[in-house]
């Protein structure tokens, strides 16, 4: 038996296809993984994200620390409750993780990190945390929903109270408020508006099921997968890890080398690959039939020599085409072949993102 | 619980064989397979007259989270393939045992008879695995 989130009983109770995702027992689908895609980028969909790990940042020095240990600038943030993505490195510049950091006060900041990199983490955090007197607490007794597409606002909107609704109405895109218990933040991991909500464990059964009853529908981590890669959004461990840097990882923009004076961990080394050069990744859209997988081999037409391989692929619902992110030399494209199976396959090298707010961004026809 | 028809034979690799007449078959996945397996997007079907022994991969089935192979079940010639899968390949999820039908083969007579399973044995493997 693995870890169980505070909605596992509901989960079952609806008929989920449960997985091991790291050591967490979720669902992976409810039923159709394609239709609750779908019910994502045309309408409201929900996934339970409790197995990820929420941690609070108290004290004084908080900003001033989050500025030593993110590659992201916790600097920029300067309205309480706006969100910041951003990557946390090895001083070799290797991703130890990828992360959201909410600014709440100037004494609290709130970090929500992955699930399978939570114990180093927290120990990554703590190690650091003690020379700024930060303390660092784990909210084991929050649960996380995350419900996302064109209509979830509106249909999450029935659940609070008419005062809570208003300020919910005023929360930006990347940022949250505090609504008593429920911390409710306009955050996802699918390219659709949506909030990510908060909230005390007990009160995860009754929420899923109220927002059932609104018609948001139940979500697995299928989809989940199949949205964040159309999105053209990084999944640890598969598109980057601690061998791999940020700028080879398509997440140059989350790096604030501005001001030069900010001395973060890993800066050193991101600094000399930049003036290097090298990898990076890129979207691809597969042009034939076919699936593209994670660690099919990538090589330029004609040549035999791979040139890297796909971190992450999948078949993309909405493009009704195989896609994938894939680290390659800078320069490679504009189409390159993929090994599936043994043979080569024609594929186009894309800018990702492939899909956001339920348009399609790249071209899917050559 | 999934579809198990009594007139079909099965593999534990979750293949399904139909007899046809002229010492033809078959073939397709599974009721319990398809749903195994979640939403179908892509299938491979083996080219005509490719000569197969059972056991040997002949057709790849992907979902949207994995690829799969299909192993043929007999021995023989492949003498047909479902070509509606290539533009179609959810009726492998709706219609696993009728229109998602992968292939037909011409069983090689000079074969040793195959080790299939009838829907009961089938049925009771499944449990077995539950």
């Amino acid at each position: 038996m693995g870890l169980r989130t505070p909605l596992y009983d509901t989960h079952v109770s609806l008929g989920a296809k449960i997985v091991d995702f790291g050591g967490w027992d979720l669902p992976l689908s409810f039923g159709s993984q394609l239709e609750e895609h779908h019910a994502v980028r045309r309408d409201a969909g929900m996934f339970d994200v409790s197995h990820m790990c929420v941690i609070d940042l108290t004290g004084a020095r908080g900003r001033e620390f989050l500025r030593m240990l993110l590659a992201n600038d916790v600097g920029k943030l300067k309205i309480p409750g706006q969100a910041l993505y951003s990557c946390m490195l090895l001083p070799s510049g290797g991703v130890i993780d990828d992360l959201i950091v909410y600014f709440m006060t100037e004494s609290w900041f709130r970090m929500v990190v992955n699930a399978g990199t939570r114990n180093k983490d927290l120990a990554w955090i703590r190690e650091h945390a003690d020379a700024f007197g930060i303390a660092v607490s784990e909210r084991t007794d929050l649960a996380m929903l995350a419900v996302q597409g064109p209509r979830a606002i509106a249909k999450t909107l029935p659940l609070l109270s008419a005062s809570h609704r208003a300020r919910a109405l005023e929360i930006a895109r990347f940022s949250g408020a505090a609504l008593d218990s429920w911390f409710v933040a306009r955050t996802g991991y699918t390219g659709e508006d949506g909030f990510e909500i908060m909230l005390p464990a007990q009160e995860a059964p009754h929420t899923w099921r109220a927002l059932l009853a609104q018609g948001v529908t139940a979500a697995g981590l299928g989809a989940r997968d199949t949205l964040r890669l159309e999105a053209g959004m990084n999944l640890y461990g598969n598109d980057m890890d601690e061998s791999r840097h940020p700028l080879e990882s398509g997440l140059t923009w989350t790096v604030a080398f501005d001001p030069d004076t900010r001395d973060f961990l890993g800066r050193e080394a991101l600094e000399r690959a930049r003036r290097i050069g090298g990898e990076v990744l890129v979207g691809l859209i597969l042009e034939e039939r076919g699936v593209l997988r994670s660690h099919q081999r990538v090589s330029a037409d004609g040549a035999s020599s791979p040139l890297g391989e796909v971190t992450s692929g999948t078949f993309s619902p909405t493009l009704n085409r195989a896609i994938a992110l894939a680290r390659v030399p800078a320069g490679t494209g504009p189409r390159v072949l993929v090994d599936i199976r043994g043979k080569p396959h024609a594929a186009r090298v894309v800018k990702p993102p492939f899909v956001r707010n339920g348009r399609i961004l790249v071209q899917v026809e050559s | 619980m999934s579809n198990i028809p009594g007139d079909l034979q099965y593999t534990r690799s979750h293949e399904w064989v139909r007899d046809l007449p002229g010492g033809l078959v078959e073939v397709g996945i599974t009721d319990h397979a398809q749903a195994a397996l979640g939403d179908l997007v892509f299938v491979e079907v083996p080219q005509v007259d490719t000569l197969v022994r059972a056991g040997d991969g002949c057709a790849v089935v992907e979902s949207v989270k994995a690829a799969s192979d299909v192993y043929s079940p007999v021995a023989g010639r492949i003498v047909a393939s479902n070509g509606e899968l290539a533009e179609r390949p959810e009726l492998l999820n709706h219609d696993p045992y009728g229109a998602g039908w992968l292939m037909r083969l011409q069983r090689d007579p000079s074969a040793p008879g195959d080790a299939l399973l009838s829907a009961a044995e089938y049925a009771q493997f499944l449990d077995a695995a539950e």
